[in-house]
């Protein structure tokens, strides 16, 4: 028997059991979408982290004053236990290093803003030019401290609040009050949306020095540094300990998280993540499998004397396995198949209803996904196969 | 040529060994057209199964066309059952899900045969067995006497040198099993060889031999 031939019988007899058949594949189906949706949801929600951290600047280092604890943990850096202060000076030093292609000293607090007959608290960032680039904001108009203007009183504007402030007129130009201090619209940001939990529509940016001024501080929040190149982060994390270390008087009580570090942390864990949701989705085959195990061994049982008639016009053992085999393998296949495009509708539906998500199935668990069906559908089938192959053709032929 | 020298088949039921054959010695030369007679369970099936080699015998020896059959591999075996024997059983065992056509492929499709060839042997398998009306119907919309039709197209469409039939108009009414049994005489009058069963005392006279069976023996053989 050919084995386009052992196929295409077996492709008949999975099409004359529809119902018996349909179950089985939606069975198989369901197994494999459900891997492929899975993997999409926690692959998905890897980019979408991966993506949030892109869209903050790329190649990003974060100074903090404070010592990370020895544990590896920079919570006490985060919570602001501040030791000794992070200076202006301290951020001048860094523009030195070869590697580094900008920085941004950062201070945040908030502040009352008004103008036009309107007032509200907003959030302040106080800063240089370089920070709009650095964290990957963009200005829909206007500038800010541009061409020697480093020291004058420009305030940018975020998206919204400019759009409140100036709803009919244009923003910039305008002078408004922030806290004591009066400033000059010179740029309005263009809307982003929240990033990491920051909206950066809702703030407002002025020069630090001016911000250090109105917050009566000389301490610095942050200070942001790009470096040129990607692999320039980890000899740029060297090269502003030492600097820094230096300038403290050799004590390190500087705190500096690369991007790639935490990224790569998240990464894992969501990575690790999908690969568990995908290993549990693919308990659903196992059972799929142990279903085509048992409706192998009922159709085993039904076609008895078939088998038998099979072997009295000249069929071999091998040719009666190959038929089950191929029954068992049509039926996987076509599940798995028709499962995987089940689960690309399913994360297609996931990716309409959830837009920032981008909920793609990996490819490895795709192909995964179908191999594993594939495997347990013939796996399963060994027994019943056997099981068909070995009976005897006169004790066959005697049952009805 | 069929030569069985000291044939016997034993079944263990319990503690009793059963001889459904028991030391048979028979030669039947090719294209003679034989009948098997003899009460039930007197292992005329047996001896038929064992002829057509789906049962193993215990002891003996059995030649065919003067080459030793029993110790040949399942798969060399099997080879044998395909080219050079055809079975038609008292209950016709058609495959409930194939049509007519596709029953009588069956054998084609396991002999490997390129399936443009095989179209054009089961057209000319329907036509002499006066099918054609009936090809695309399955055996569940055929009368018996079609579905014998059916199964003697299926075992000649091979080509075998040897017919063996066990009763095969054990379920046909006796008009029906008349004319079943002039198909299969026919393909005696081509030349193979036919073996039938039968307990039919007037189907069986027909023959150009008769065997008589009883407790696993052969006891009369005549030529008439
Ligand atoms: N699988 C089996 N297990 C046990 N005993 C068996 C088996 N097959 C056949 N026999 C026994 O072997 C003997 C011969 O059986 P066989 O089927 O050849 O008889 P038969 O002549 O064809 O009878 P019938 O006319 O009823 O078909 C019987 O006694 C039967 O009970
Ligand atoms: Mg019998």
């Amino acid at each position: 028997m050919t084995l386009s031939d052992t196929l295409l019988t077996s492709f008949r007899t999975v099409v004359s059991y529809r119902l018996r058949s349909l179950l089985i594949i939606l069975a198989m189906a369901l197994g494999v979408a459900a891997v492929v949706m899975l993997t999409a949801l926690g692959d998905g929600a890897r980019n979408y982290v991966i993506n949030q951290f892109s869209s903050i600047g790329t190649n990003l280092l974060v100074v903090l004053p404070g010592r990370a604890e020895t544990s590896g943990s920079f919570l006490g850096a985060v919570l602001g236990q501040t030791p000794r202060d992070l200076t202006l000076k301290d951020a001048q030093l860094l523009e030195r290093l070869p590697q580094i292609r900008r920085y941004a000293p950062l201070n945040v607090g908030a502040a009352e803003l008004s103008a036009a007959n309107r007032l509200r608290e907003v959030t302040v960032l106080g800063s240089t030019e370089h920070l709009i680039p650095i964290r990957h904001m963009k200005l829909a108009q206007g500038s800010f401290l541009q061409h020697g203007s480093e020291r004058s009183a420009q305030i940018v504007l975020g998206a919204k609040i400019a759009q409140e402030f100036f709803p009919h007129i244009q923003a910039i130009g305008q002078r408004v009050r922030l806290g004591d201090n009066r400033f000059l619209v010179s740029g309005v940001l263009a809307a982003q949306g929240e990033t990491m939990g920051f909206n950066t529509d809702e703030v407002v940016i002025i020069p630090i020095d001016y911000a250090q001024a109105m917050f009566n501080t000389t301490s610095l929040f942050r200070i942001l540094v790009e470096t040129k190149h990607h692999n320039d982060i980890e000899p740029a994390k060297q090269a502003m300990l030492a600097i820094l270390k230096q300038a403290h008087d050799g004590e390190e009580d500087i705190t500096i998280i690369t991007q790639d570090a935490i990224l790569s942390t998240f990464d894992r864990i969501l990575h690790a993540l999908t690969l568990a949701v995908a290993g549990i989705a693919a308990i659903s085959l196992i059972v799929a499998g142990i279903l085509i195990m048992n409706v192998m061994l009922v159709a085993v049982s039904q076609r008895t004397a078939e088998i038998g008639l099979l072997k009295a016009i000249g069929a071999t053992s091998s040719d009666i396995r190959r038929l089950f085999f191929a029954e068992a393998l049509w039926l996987s296949l076509t599940g798995a198949l028709f499962g995987f495009l089940l689960g690309q509708l399913g994360s297609q539906l996931i990716r309409w209803a959830y837009p920032q998500l981008p909920a793609w199935a990996p490819l490895w668990a795709s192909i995964a996904g179908i191999a594993v069906a594939v495997i347990t559908g013939i796996v399963a089938s060994i027994l019943p196969a056997n099981q068909a192959a070995r009976l005897d053709a006169v004790q066959a032929l005697g049952k009805r | 040529m069929i030569r069985l020298q000291s044939i016997t088949r034993t079944f263990h039921m319990g503690d009793q060994t059963v001889y459904a054959l028991n030391d048979i010695n028979l030669q039947i030369d090719s294209g003679e057209y034989v009948s098997i007679m003899g009460p039930s369970g007197s292992g005329k099936s047996t001896l038929l199964n064992i002829i057509g080699l789906l049962d193993q015998p215990n002891g003996g020896r059995y030649e065919l066309d003067g080459r030793p059959v029993t110790d040949l591999t399942e798969i060399e075996q099997a080879r044998i059952r395909r080219e050079k024997i055809g079975f038609v059983f008292q209950s016709f065992h058609l495959v409930p899900r194939l049509t007519a056509a596709e029953n009588i492929e069956l054998p084609l499709i396991l002999g490997g045969i390129p399936a443009e060839q095989r179209q054009a042997r089961v057209q000319a398998a329907l036509q002499a067995f006066e099918l054609l009306q009936r090809a695309q119907h399955r055996p569940a919309e055929l009368s018996g006497g079609q579905r014998q039709r059916v199964a003697i197209a299926r075992a000649t469409i091979m080509q075998p040198s040897v017919i063996l039939a066990d009763e095969p108009t054990g379920n046909l009414d006796h008009q029906i099993g008349a004319e079943v049994m002039v198909l299969l005489e026919n393909l005696h009058h081509a030349g193979t060889t036919l073996i039938i069963v039968t307990h039919d005392r007037e189907l069986g006279a027909r023959a150009h031999r008769q065997i008589g069976m009883r407790d696993g023996k052969i006891l009369t053989d005549q030529h008439s």
